[in-house]
């Protein structure tokens, strides 16, 4: 009989417990990420030490620190730009960028966009808890209209962003859609997403019981987790419009994108090799 | 074989709701951190679909199936 949790080895066991509230659908998140980063290493198409984790700030960009691989923890909205930058100095290096939807889509929107345009060569894990969990629960642009939070006591009058249709417009290569209630097509996205060029932009709907549930009436873990796996459907080959979601609608799971255009990396070796070649 | 790490749990439930045959449950025992950590209450009814283990936020449930 096994002592330890088969994640151990992947883990910085001196930091579990996580800093994450009890029922936090994070934890699901790292947990699926490590399976499928084990796969790929066991299959011999990773190796371990060229595997890096960076995270902004948030509850979600937390989860850099707690793989036991190398990591960074950087300024808020700022993981892709760094990540990129060790990309493009180390190209045998797997960047994992871990982010929540304030993180990525509110003061991180710039940097996405352009690494989104560039086709950029990393694996951008988006945490879509709907809310600002970390900092009390206020209003995130990805909150679907209607939704009380802390700074919407009202109800959130605003169109919320869809991530999913922004990374599919503007050429990533992979684009998909998860969720924690289905944690092993989440391994499935993510063991794919692994293996791809350019960008891999995975979107993941989370629970963030103790600010986003308590506000919507879900403060119990499992209810906000049931109600969110009520709200979800799962497709074989969803277009990208069925991407559009609200509270009522609900949202669509699924492969949006899977292309193999040139990456980020691909455009500039062959960019200075045509320059630096001919210049003699 | 389903084993809870029982200082990981944070008692929130969702293990006791995921699992189809209701092998687990809160019990009384609290934990170090002052959480009533999960049970195997009825260990024999583990049919080792391992959905505890997928949905556990905190890594503190894993379930081994023996082979053949
Ligand atoms: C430059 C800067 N602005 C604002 C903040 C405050 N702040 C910390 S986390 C956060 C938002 C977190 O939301 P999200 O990225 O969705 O992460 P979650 O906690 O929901 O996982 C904000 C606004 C900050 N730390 N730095
Ligand atoms: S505040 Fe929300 S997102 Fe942050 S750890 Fe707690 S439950 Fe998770
Ligand atoms: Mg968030």
């Amino acid at each position: 009989m096994a002592v330890g949790h088969p994640l151990d080895p992947y883990l910085r066991v001196d930091r579990i417990p996580t800093m994450w509230c009890p029922g936090c659908g994070l934890g699901v998140v790292l947990g699926t990420l490590l399976r499928a980063v084990d796969r790929r290493i066991r299959e011999g198409q990773l190796k371990r030490e060229n595997v890096a984790f960076v995270g902004g700030i948030g509850c979600t960009a937390r989860m850099s620190l707690y793989p036991l691989f190398d990591s960074a923890h950087v300024a808020h909205g700022r993981a892709i730009p760094f990540a990129l930058g060790v990309k493009i100095v180390k190209p045998e290096m797997k960047m994992i960028v871990v982010g929540g939807d304030g993180d990525i889509a509110a003061i991180g929107g710039n940097h996405v966009l352009h690494a989104l345009r560039r086709n950029a060569d990393l694996l951008v894990v988006m945490v879509n808890n709907m809310v600002y969990g970390m900092t009390g629960g206020q209003l995130a642009p990805t909150t679907p209209r209607g939704l009380y939070t802390t700074t919407t006591p009202y109800g959130n009058p605003e169109k919320e962003i869809n991530m999913v249709r922004l990374a599919a417009a503007l050429g990533a290569n992979y684009v998909a859609r998860g969720s924690t209630t289905h944690p092993q097509l989440l391994e499935q996205m993510f063991y794919k997403a692994l293996a791809k060029r350019g960008m891999a932009f995975v979107e993941v709907l989370s629970t963030c019981p103790e600010i986003f549930g308590r506000h919507i009436g879900f403060r119990n873990p499992a209810d906000l987790y049931l109600e969110l796996r009520k709200r979800v459907v799962v497709k074989a080959r969803p277009s990208v419009e069925e991407s559009d979601y609200s509270w009522e609608k609900g949202f669509v799971l699924g492969e949006y994108v899977d292309r193999d255009e040139p990456g980020y990396i691909d455009v500039y070796s062959e960019y200075l090799s045509r320059v630096l070649g001919s210049g003699g | 074989m389903i084993s809870v790490l029982t200082e990981r749990c944070k008692e929130c439930g969702i293990c006791v709701t995921v699992c189809p045959t209701k092998v687990l449950e809160i019990g009384s025992a609290r934990n170090r951190r002052g959480y009533r950590h999960a049970v195997p209450a009825r260990p024999e009814k583990c049919i080792g679909c391992r959905l505890c283990e997928y949905n556990c936020p905190d890594f503190a449930i894993f379930v081994e199936v023996s082979a053949g």
